[in-house]
């Protein structure tokens, strides 16, 4: 007897908790657009997870105390829902779900990663929710023919296209020998690709095709190869452990190539914790400071960069910066759709063309962002050992020459 | 071109003194691995993540602006306290149990620690720069990071101190008696509670010099620890329990192992193939069995 009461009673009490989190949190409440979020607060992204976040909650307080988003002559302002996926693919999946189902969410933004975005992607498609996502650049997330799925970020595969590119005008039009070693996930396999399809168009040879670890902190093998075999350039991608190992290694065995092309240098925080040894290093990045892009609410990149290290004590990596871009993209879409109809707003963020501080946004018939290029910069040191990142292609916004080929460890 | 460590004879030289280098670190690990297996009877799965602890300790120093090789001394001495801690909360209530059970209890350890870690540092891969420099050999074809050398020492200075306290000290000779027959040990007036807290708490310490020794030569990351558990595992399969110079050329031949398997089948395969050897082992250990059991019937 007394055991079927506690049952009845936690049953129903699940019951009570249930109803209440349906009725309170649906879509928009009173002057409130609730957006969902599943994002990795805890676990191995969770560093980027919290930039996504603060650039999130940067953007949401920015464009609610500057009027918040008009639709249909009233106005709303944003709020967000967070929930942690712990780096888990399954856990944001779930997340996804109880977002949608239990709490009503009508719209997303995206969480950290092409490895959980992917996860999350197939759930709101489901249900017919869009996402703007800001930190899944894997190209796969492209080619499902996703409707609801919409990305302010260059697709992986462009992030070391430019390089290449660079390498082989360099060598007076000839293409050049490249040495490259990725990790094996998603996001780096498909920068990889990116640079097979560059070096099929300029005629290169790839001589060293290396893949790491997921347990990766040992490239002397790779690097010894790199060695014997002197190629042009050295592209090595594979998170802040990749940018890190490599440039260790790289100094510690004096392995000397003209040019080296990364990704995730910000996210490493190369120049604070390699100094003057990660110079000359090239680096992907989707966005950077010095960047000519304006908008109302950030003004520019400048701008963005000093407000946000107000406000976080830190200054913003990419990362963040396109997580703030994302909210943009959706305030503009709502006002355009004058509707909270969920068809009507994902065929208004279709149509999305617009420059915010971060980089002109369209999307492509697959989702990504098409009208944004990937910059390179390149890290540059004082005699003091002062470092700092420095834009060297494409040139129009180069705020510093390429210095090719990188002296020779003898020299420096 | 997977094969152009045979057609640069230098690259062999290169392969052969990484391996060596990073073979004897790992056989510190798998030494302490060692000691508390044939002691305790414990499988230790989180050995790994007592090493990243280790490591954090070194690069705090680091970050204080301390030079990091200082923490080969400081890391074990708290790393041995973190251990005796361990043990009376957890390890202590296991030991007399099944294997099995010692599995699950330090699985349990390892998620903890590697959730805490994370929790306390964070999540991003972080190093401890030594400024060691490099030393070249043979025109400069051959360089090997003063970084490592300096690990390789560290690690032979610490097992030879160690094989020396086991057998000379007092606390050592409880510990090997305690090895033998802990039941007779106990019985002779050995108090084995105090031998068990010391053997974890010196494998910790271990743990501790290595961790400090990888984060001056690799780097360190909260998830990065259960690697090092798989090595250090394989390197006392083969070696087996008791056996220490068998540990030493275990270790330093699963270095080699391992840098050779990096340049003919890829770097990708690399911790791929200490599997592969640790099931190509056992099954050998066990067809070997097999045959002599035929032998006596």
């Amino acid at each position: 007897m007394k055991i079927k009461n506690i049952i009845i009673t936690f049953v129903s009490a699940i019951a009570i908790l249930f109803s209440t989190s349906v009725v309170s949190l649906a879509k928009v409440v009173g002057d409130k657009i609730i957006l969902g979020a599943a994002i990795s607060l805890t676990g191995k992204y969770s560093s980027n997870g919290v930039h996504t976040q603060n650039g999130y909650n940067m953007a949401v307080d920015r464009i609610n105390s500057m009027g918040g988003v008009k639709v249909g002559g009233k106005t709303y302002m944003f709020d967000i829902i967070y929930y942690d996926d712990e780096s888990n693919p399954k856990r944001a999946a779930q997340l996804a779900e109880r977002l949608i189902s239990q709490d009503g969410v009508e719209f997303m933004l995206g969480p950290y990663s092409s490895g959980l975005t992917k996860a999350i992607a197939p759930v709101t498609e489901k249900y017919g929710v869009p996402m703007v996502e800001a930190n899944g650049a894997s190209r796969s997330l492209f080619t499902k023919g996703y409707k609801y799925l919409f990305a302010v970020l260059a697709p992986a595969n462009l992030y070391l296209d430019v390089a290449i590119r660079t390498a082989v005008e360099l060598n007076g039009g000839k293409g050049v020998r490249i040495a490259q070693a990725f990790e094996q996930d998603a996001f780096s396999q498909d920068v990889r690709l990116g640079i097979l399809d560059a070096a099929k168009e300029t005629g290169s040879k790839i001589i060293i095709d290396d893949k790491l670890p997921k347990e990766l902190n040992d490239m002397a093998a790779t690097l010894a190869k790199v060695k014997a075999t002197k190629p042009d350039v050295l592209v090595v991608s594979g998170h802040t452990k990749g940018a890190l190992t490599a440039i260790r290694q790289i100094a510690e065995m004096k392995v000397d190539v003209p040019m080296l092309a990364m990704t995730h240098c910000d996210a490493a925080k190369l120049s604070k914790q390699h100094g003057a040894n990660s110079q000359y290093a090239l680096c992907a990045s989707q966005w950077h400071k010095t960047l000519t892009y304006k908008d109302d609410f950030f003004t520019d990149g400048m701008t963005y960069d000093a407000d946000f290290t107000k406000e976080f004590g830190y200054a913003p990596p990419y990362q963040a910066a396109e997580s703030s871009a994302a909210l943009l993209v959706f305030k503009d879409a709502f006002e355009r759709a004058g509707s909270f109809d969920q068809k009507k707003v994902r065929d208004a963020l279709a149509a999305t063309n617009m420059q915010t501080f971060y980089g002109n946004i369209k999307f492509a018939e697959g989702g990504q962002n098409v009208d944004k290029p990937m910059v390179l910069f390149q890290v540059m040191c004082d005699d003091a050992g002062k470092c700092e990142n420095k834009v060297v292609a494409p040139l129009k916004w180069a705020s510093a020459e390429l210095i090719h080929p990188i002296p020779k460890w003898s020299d420096r | 071109m997977d094969f152009l460590i045979f057609q640069v004879p230098m690259l062999t030289v290169q392969a052969v003194l990484d391996g060596l280098l990073l073979g004897i670190l790992f056989a510190l690990i798998a030494y302490g691995m060692a000691l508390q297996w044939g002691v305790m009877n414990i499988i230790n799965i989180a050995q790994g993540d007592l090493v990243i602890l280790g490591g954090y300790i070194a690069y705090f120093m680091y970050l204080y602006g301390i030079h990091p090789a200082w923490g080969v001394i400081v890391s074990p001495i708290i790393m041995y306290f973190v251990g005796v801690i361990i043990y009376k909360l957890v390890i202590n209530k296991v030991v007399d149990r099944d294997l099995f059970i010692s599995i699950l209890a330090t699985f349990g350890i390892s998620i903890l620690f590697m959730q805490l870690m994370n929790f306390a540092f964070g999540a991003d891969v972080v190093l401890a720069n030594s400024g060691y420099g490099t030393t070249m050999l043979f025109d400069n074809s051959v360089t090997l990071p003063n970084s490592k050398i300096f690990s390789a020492f560290i690690s032979i200075v610490f097992a030879i101190g160690l094989v020396i306290y086991m057998k000379k000290s007092k606390l050592g000779r409880a510990i090997r008696a305690t090895a033998q027959n802990a039941r007779a040990a106990k019985i002779l007036g050995v108090d084995t509670e105090k031998v068990y807290a010391a053997t974890f708490g010196i494998n910790a310490a271990l743990c501790g010099v290595a961790g400090a020794l990888i984060s001056i030569t690799f780097t360190i990351h909260p998830y990065m620890g259960l690697p090092y558990t798989i090595r250090s595992f394989m390197i006392v399969i083969v070696a087996g329990l008791g056996n220490l110079p068998g540990v030493a050329m275990s270790g330093m031949g699963l270095g080699v192992f391992e840098e050779f398997a990096d340049y003919i089948l890829g770097t990708e395969f690399r911790i791929g193939s200490v599997f592969l050897l640790l099931v190509l082992i056992l099954v050998y250990r066990r067809f070997k069995l097999s045959k002599k059991r035929e032998y006596l019937k």
